[in-house]
């Protein structure tokens, strides 16, 4: 398309000169304009640009400044000055004839001088007072054209001071008959409103007559005058919202002209400045916010989404909601709202949901959830301004658990743009705000990277003014953090405190006494909390900072209580000594730390050549040459000499997993790795043993190894490093995920530790802790003399039969080891779907032939159904080991419990839930029932799901798994009876979980 | 709305108008600039910019940038479309618009936009009064406009 642009314009001169051609006729060569514009076009070089156009103008100020030219060349010469002042030349000599044109020229010519005018001038231009009179001329005029023309240059510019020479006449316009004048003259006003608010404080009854104005345009045009005494003073137009709520609902219900509409939407321009105006009139007013509730569903019910100017219409409808006071039912649309933003594929609207969540996450964060994997897209987006947003948006949500994912990213920006130094400017500031805010939060836990990378943030980059900006922020940010209370600071974050106040101080020094920052850090060493080694930074800081005669007397001060009074540190007594030394001796100061060397990177000589005179002379003086400490370490083997390694480990307990068999690994491996003893048991059980028994026994001997090995299990893992549900740690290397998911994985890596801590339906599951399912496991008699196996699975306990039962108690160690045996294609790649149980007996009896065991299963990852395979060994006194495999097959439904909530808690979740499922299950049909009641009731008595509600044909449905921490994750069912099937639609924030719940409701219903 | 801005592909400013008082040597600079930025944008990307401390929507139609600079509480969406009706009323008035019409009729341009916004603000969205309210300071015009066949903005 725009190749034929070039080659048109390419064409330019030579059509230029073709007088005759159709296209000619306002081209015409007589045109001037048409010549200078040809002659441009034709140029290859700015400088001949230059020439030409100042050789333009210099005919251009010959002609005006003659009598002889007439007004209608004056018009044509106004032009080409307009021209030439776009291209970038200035043509300032002709400013007085643009105001001459519009004082003197016919309606035609003095549209173009009025233009001119308004091109040319600026409100503070003392030409326009020349401008003044010529405007009340026109505007007094009765041709409507030159009234529209001054009320448009009046509406554009005027000096402030001259409103009251012409307010009456544009107030009379108020009452014109044309509403176009009427409209112009609010427009007019509007402006002065905005340049002299004092000036038309009088005339606001005008303004509401203007906002009742029969025309549409004429109210719309008031609307902007609203607009802004709303925004200034919301409490005095209260009185206003019925109004303005009427008359959105009218233009909403399409009672406006068609003229109105644009793209078959009903004035979308005045739908916004309404929604606008709600927006100021309802926020932090729970009784005006009720008065646009209904207005409000209805503006978002009918902006059906197909047009940008719908998407314009919603989310300005969005913003009202979130601004006003807050209805859950509205807000769950509104969110809703968002969500189509955030996944729409245009990237404008993108933006825009982006943009929209940052402004609502700031109420409730957990917004972000649904649209994580957006979000993590988005922040690897090609388009910079996507990114920007996303962080932004991230920024919103930072908390003490996600903060070192986020900074991260945020620096990983700041590299990529280190050219553009708005965005450091931004991003720094953005990166320090964080860090006050979470240093103190969490400050001691952080890796201690983060605080680096921040320091190197303020210390690297050029000496540019944005660079001293953040500076500057930082150290008058510090210095008030230090001016409160301090105990609470973590060390960390007063380490860097002490050193950002102590490199850039100075930047301040001008405008505060020199002492005060030495006295803040002098006080923070006297505090006790204050640890050595933070101490040891503040000294560090103040010999940096003890130039004037003040710091020097405090820090000698302090000094002298370190070196005298005994402090045992040595560290700190050598800082107290170098400061003291230095602050006595400024010319020694001024070499150690040179003022101006505080921006330059130190240069390391990393061959410490400087020491190479220390070290010749030394040998010459006969010392022996520099060993490495593993040269030494090698030479000390080589001797033979004493091992100073602790007692290697000897026990033969690396895992056996070459003897492993098929039956257990990988799962089983995996299982093992974690507990020592367990490759033992293996070995044992392969008979290839060729450890004595008693190994067996002290490995699994008393109960304290083995809780110890639990709790080790259950350790929450750090918060920072949370593993997906699809990432655990235990899961086994052998088990390969297949490569297309990887990336997939990487970002849901990515989002469980953005969006950790966000939210109580926290798609992630974290920490593994002990919940419902209890495993019963029980010797009984039975004549049958393989081991383990009839398994009964019955509500939640397995009955495990044992055999030979020889009278004395057999004790029972477990390992038990889940093992997934269903294998459908999408999930034969993933790690086994049920935690690990590892052996201890919670309990044991020392019954006759009972021992009972108790055991927590999860299901970790949603599945139709899972194995578990366990391994007993069991000893009898003085008998030999034994050891016995059993399994059972587990259905997803064990690990279902009915989710009660209310019907209010359901649409929530409902919306906050990505995965979904849709699907057309069969009706069960009774005699004595609605087909859907007994449906539900199928489902409920075989699924232990909870029915929420029915209402009508529809049919809510909630239930969890129990998968992780607390009360499981939710799966939400929405039933509806469509024909003689009911259309099920499942969501849930675990992605297996629909499917699996799937299929064991399509199972459950064929039984019935 | 702060500013307008029409530039063509090669950076050319075809038309400038300004609602905010700033001096020449700040409209050059913010021009300069802010052209370069959006020229260096590439099709597929995001039409809105934050750019220093202005919010720039900005949409090109044929081989014409046109580029607004907007208050921060503004809506893009609504002055995307606002781009689109001047580009509509351009089209409707010079049947078919090209770049080449808004070169040699610059002030037509001009007028027209200033019927359409005023001072920054829309002032009239209806096309049909828009057009008649040019048309008939038009009238007065002894020249008529003879029909263009150039590159249409719109198709």
């Amino acid at each position: 398309m725009s190749d034929v642009v070039e080659k048109t314009l390419s064409a330019l001169p030579s059509l230029l000169s073709l007088d005759s051609q159709a296209g000619a006729g306002k081209l015409s060569p007589s045109s001037k304009l048409g010549n200078l514009i040809k002659g441009i076009t034709e140029l290859t070089s700015k400088h001949e640009e230059e020439t030409l156009i100042k050789k333009e103008l210099e005919s251009i100020k010959e002609q005006v400044a003659s009598p002889n030219t007439t007004m209608r060349q004056m018009k044509e010469i106004m032009v080409r000055a307009i021209y030439c002042e776009m291209l970038g030349y200035q043509a300032s000599f002709s400013y007085i004839h643009a105001i001459k044109l519009a004082q003197q020229g016919s309606v035609l010519e003095k549209r173009v001088g009025y233009l001119a005018v308004s091109l040319f001038l600026n409100e503070t231009d003392e030409f326009l007072l020349l401008l003044v009179n010529t405007v009340l001329k026109d505007l007094q005029s009765t041709n409507l054209i030159e009234v529209c023309m001054a009320l448009t240059v009046v509406s554009q510019m005027f000096p402030k001071d001259m409103i009251p020479a012409i307010l009456p006449v544009v107030e009379e316009k108020l009452t014109h008959p044309k509403e176009i004048i009427r409209r112009k003259a609010v427009l007019a006003l509007y402006k002065f409103y905005l340049i002299a608010p004092n000036q038309v404080q009088h005339i606001h009854s005008k303004f509401r007559k203007a906002l009742c104005d029969k025309d549409p345009g004429v109210m719309t045009a008031s609307l902007h005058i609203y607009l802004q005494l709303i925004k200034e003073n919301p409490e005095s137009y209260k009185d206003l919202t019925g109004s303005m709520v009427t008359i959105l609902r009218q233009v909403v219900g399409g009672k406006l002209p068609l003229d109105f509409n644009y793209h078959s939407v009903p004035a979308p321009w005045l739908q916004i400045q309404l929604l606008r105006i709600l927006a100021y009139l309802g926020k932090e007013d729970q009784g005006t916010s009720e008065m646009m509730y209904d207005v409000l569903e209805e503006s978002l019910r009918r902006a059906e989404m197909n047009h940008n100017i719908t998407y314009a219409i919603l989310f300005e409808c969005v913003k009202t909601i979130y601004t006003v006071h807050p209805k859950s039912q509205l807000l769950e649309k509104a969110a809703e709202c968002i969500g189509n933003f955030v996944l729409s594929p245009k990237i404008n609207l993108k933006y825009l949901g982006l943009k929209a969540l940052t402004y609502v996450v700031q109420q409730d964060a957990n917004l972000a959830l649904p649209h994580q994997m957006t979000i993590i897209e988005c922040l690897d987006h090609s388009d910079v301004i996507i990114k920007r947003e996303t962080l932004e948006l991230l920024f919103r949500i930072t908390n003490a658990q996600n903060v070192t994912v986020i900074v991260e990213k945020m620096l990983e920006f700041l590299r990529l743009t280190c050219d553009d130094y708005s965005t450091i400017d931004l991003v720094g500031k953005v990166a320090e705000l964080t860090m006050n805010s979470v240093f103190s939060l969490g400050g001691d836990v952080m890796q201690p990277d983060i605080p680096n990378n921040f320091l190197r943030l303020l210390a690297e980059g050029v000496d540019n003014v944005e660079d001293r900006q953040l500076r500057l922020f930082a150290v008058d940010s510090y210095v008030s953090l230090l001016q409160g209370e301090t105990a609470k600071l973590p060390q960390r974050f007063l380490q860097v405190i002490s050193w950002v106040l102590g490199e850039y101080s100075y930047l301040r020094e001008e405008e505060s006494d020199p002492g005060s920052v030495m006295r803040l850090l002098a006080r923070l060493l006297d505090q006790r909390h204050t640890s050595t080694e933070t101490r040891s930074w503040v000294l560090g800081a103040m010999t940096k900072l003890c130039s004037s005669p003040v710091s020097v007397a405090l820090a000698r001060d302090v000094c002298e209580r370190y070196l005298y009074s005994g402090s045992l540190n040595t560290v700190l007594r050598q800082k107290a000594q170098e400061l003291m030394i230095l602050s006595q001796d400024t010319k020694l100061r001024a070499r150690v730390l040179p003022a101006e060397g505080r921006l330059e990177s130190p240069e390391v000589d990393s061959s410490l050549s400087f020491l190479d005179g220390y070290v010749s002379d030394a040998l010459a003086a006969g010392a022996a040459p520099y060993k490495s400490p593993h040269q030494r370490q090698e030479d000390l083997v080589q001797e033979k000499a004493l091992s100073l390694e602790p007692y290697g480990l000897s026990l033969p307990v690396s895992l056996s997993s070459c003897s492993i068999t098929d039956r257990r690994s990988p799962t089983l491996l995996s299982m093992s790795s974690g507990l020592s003893g367990n490759s033992t048991e293996l070995s044992h059980q392969e008979g290839s043993t060729t450890l004595k028994l008693e190994g067996v026994k002290r490995v699994w001997g008393k109960d304290g190894y083995l809780a110890q090995q639990q709790s080790a299990g259950e350790t929450p893992t750090p918060l920072v490093e949370l593993p997906s549900p699809l990432l655990s740690p235990q899961s086994p290397p052998s088990q390969k995920p297949s490569s297309g998911l990887e990336p997939d994985q990487e970002k849901r890596q990515l989002a469980s530790s953005l969006f950790v801590g966000l939210g109580s339906h926290n798609s992630v599951c974290l920490v593994r802790l002990p919940s419902t399912v209890w495993l019963f496991i029980k010797n009984c008699q039975s004549a049958n003399q393989s081991n383990v196996v009839k398994s009964l699975f019955k509500p939640f306990y397995i009955n495990s039969c044992q055999s030979k039962n020889h009278g004395s108690f057999v004790k029972v160690s477990g390992i038990f080891a889940a093992r997934k045996s269903c294998q459908t294609d999408d999930s034969c790649c993933f790690p086994p779907q049920i935690s690990c149980i590892s052996g201890s007996p919670l309990k044991e009896v020392k019954g006759h032939s009972v021992s009972v065991c108790l055991h927590t299963v999860v299901m970790k990852r949603a599945s139709v159904q899972v194995e578990l395979a366990g391994l007993l060994s069991y000893q009898r006194p003085l008998g030999q080991p034994q050891a016995a495999q059993f399994s059972l097959s587990l259905s997803l439904k064990h690990f279902l419990r009915p989710l009660t909530v209310s019907t209010g808690d359901y649409g929530k979740m409902w919306l906050s839930f990505s995965h979904d499922l849709k699907q057309n299950l069969r009706l069960v049909t009774t005699e004595h029932q609605e087909p859907l009641t007994a449906t539900l009731d199928a489902l409920k008595g075989k699924l232990h799901l909870h029915v929420v509600d029915i209402i009508g044909s529809e049919g809510i449905v909630a239930c969890r798994l129990l998968q992780g921490p607390g009360q499981g994750q939710p799966c939400l069912l929405h039933c509806r009876v469509h024909a003689d099937s009911l259309a099920v639609w499942l969501r849930s924030p675990v992605p297996e979980l629909p499917d699996s719940l799937l299929y064991h409701c399509q199972k459950a219903l064929t039984e019935t | 709305m702060q500013f307008m801005l029409l530039f063509s592909r090669q950076g050319k400013l075809r038309l400038q108008k300004w609602y905010v008082p700033l001096s020449d040597k700040e409209k050059k600079k913010i021009t300069r600039e802010l052209v370069q930025t959006v020229l260096a944008r590439k099709p597929k990307m995001c039409s809105f910019l934050e750019w220093r401390d202005l919010k720039v929507v900005y949409k090109r139609y044929a081989s014409l940038y046109f580029c607004c600079a907007i208050e921060n509480q503004d809506n893009e969406l609504i002055t995307l479309e606002i781009i689109h009706r001047y580009v509509e009323l351009l089209d409707k008035y010079f049947g078919s618009v090209c770049e080449l019409d808004i070169i040699f009729n610059f002030e037509k341009a001009y007028f027209i936009l200033d019927e359409f916004l005023l001072g920054g603000e829309a002032q009239d969205t209806s096309k049909k009064n828009v057009l008649k309210a040019i048309e008939q300071a038009d009238l007065l015009a002894e020249e008529n406009r003879p029909r263009q066949f150039f590159f249409s903005l719109l198709s």
